[in-house]
């Protein structure tokens, strides 16, 4: 008898430890108890707006930039696709920077949480200048 | 609103006096409508070189080109390399369909049997059918006289191909990826020459006619033809040049000489 509450003594003490330190890699990944997509960071100190900014009025900002540039030809860098390309490159497991078709490019890793489909990739580079 | 200044040779149906006239007329509504305000600036600036970075395009330019044919060589096709590197364009093996921005053609005279050689791309008109037919106004003439096609906007319908008399666009068939970044192009849009406009907005020329000075028989120049001090406005007051299909009247700010 004492060596069963002993074993249940060892059991529920390993239960508890792997409970917390579950919890505790929850904290780490999301506060909220919802799952959130992982996305990269960019490569500089700061976004071109705030990042709660971007999230709402990336696609306006886009939008009206790929006008001026298209039709005015201005082609400043603050709001542009292949600026936002090239600063949120991410580099895949060959240290090659990935394409749309990974999940883990920087606009599909939010995109298919949204559930957003966008066509910029048709036409557009999804990744930094590769030499064909 | 937008008004179309410039001067153009006369086609049928299109009285360039009368559209001169009316544009003037809504110029002075525009500054009666609005004492005070200032709705139509008049800048000038000769030089391409003075725009400033994050500044719109200005009608006080016209981009062109002057090709001399007589150092153009048959064998040579230097410019349409340069153009497909620049740009990625890359061929299936289906040179019907294949994507083509500049082509070269040679030309043969039947009752003497002279022959030319001649590089062929989008003639940048002043007065473009393919803006003219173009459903969506995908197909448009920038103000400095660059002629592009917006494909955000376009349908793919392929009316802007029909209209060219210069055979100058193609349709992509085929989903491409990693392409220039430089250059967007995608599945079901027409596209043709833009002039390298990228380079143009950076102060450049265009990789064919840089192609051409370098490793070519230095047939091309680029310039604005309206700047009087420029070379290619020099060249072309002082030698004869000829327009392909001048008598359509549209215009082409693409110049041959020799031809």
């Amino acid at each position: 008898m004492t060596r069963h509450r002993a074993l249940i003594g060892i059991l529920v003490i390993a239960l508890a430890g792997l409970a917390v330190a579950s919890h505790a890699a929850d904290q780490q990944n999301n506060t909220k108890g919802v799952p959130f997509p992982a996305i990269a960071m960019g490569q500089g100190e700061t976004c071109v707006e705030d990042t709660d900014f971007m999230r709402r009025n990336h696609m306006d900002l886009l939008d009206h930039q790929r006008d001026e540039t298209v039709i005015n030809g201005v082609r400043t860098e603050q709001h542009s696709l292949k600026e936002c390309i090239n600063c949120h490159v991410v580099n895949g497991p060959d240290s090659v920077p990935v394409t749309v078709s990974s999940p883990q490019h920087f606009c599909r890793s939010c995109h298919d949480y949204a559930a957003v489909s966008v066509d910029c990739f048709q036409c557009h580079a999804s990744r930094p200048g590769v030499e064909n | 609103m937008s008004i179309k200044t410039e001067k153009s040779t006369p086609t049928p149906g299109f009285d360039p006096v009368r559209r001169k006239f009316l544009s003037a007329v809504a110029a002075a509504a525009g500054v009666a409508l609005a004492p005070g305000v200032m709705l139509y600036g008049i800048t000038k600036s000769n030089s391409a070189a003075a725009r400033v970075s994050g500044s719109a395009v200005s009608s006080n330019v016209r981009w062109g080109m002057l090709i001399d044919l007589n150092r153009c060589d048959s064998g040579c096709d230097d410019c349409v390399t340069a153009c497909s590197k620049e740009n990625g364009l890359q061929g299936h093996g289906r040179p019907a369909t294949d994507a083509q921005w500049i082509r070269k053609v040679d030309v043969t005279n039947p009752q003497t049997g002279a022959s030319q050689s001649l590089p062929m791309m989008c003639q940048h008109c002043a007065d473009p059918p393919c803006v003219d037919v173009c459903p969506t106004g995908a197909s448009f003439k920038r103000a400095d006289g660059i002629v592009l096609v917006n494909k955000h906007t376009c349908i793919g319908c392929r009316y802007c191909m029909m209209a060219c008399p210069y055979k100058a666009r193609s349709f992509i068939h085929e989903s491409l990826e990693d392409q220039k970044p430089h250059a967007p192009r995608g599945k079901g849009t027409v596209e043709s020459c833009t002039l390298c406009v990228h380079r143009v907005d950076a102060g450049g020329q265009p990789a064919c006619v840089e192609a051409c000075s370098d490793t070519g028989g230095g047939a091309m120049l680029f310039g604005d033809l309206k700047d009087p001090d420029s070379e290619i406005s020099q060249r072309v007051a002082k030698y004869a040049t000829q327009q392909i299909r001048a008598d359509l009247g549209l215009d082409p700010g693409v110049r041959y000489r020799n031809l």
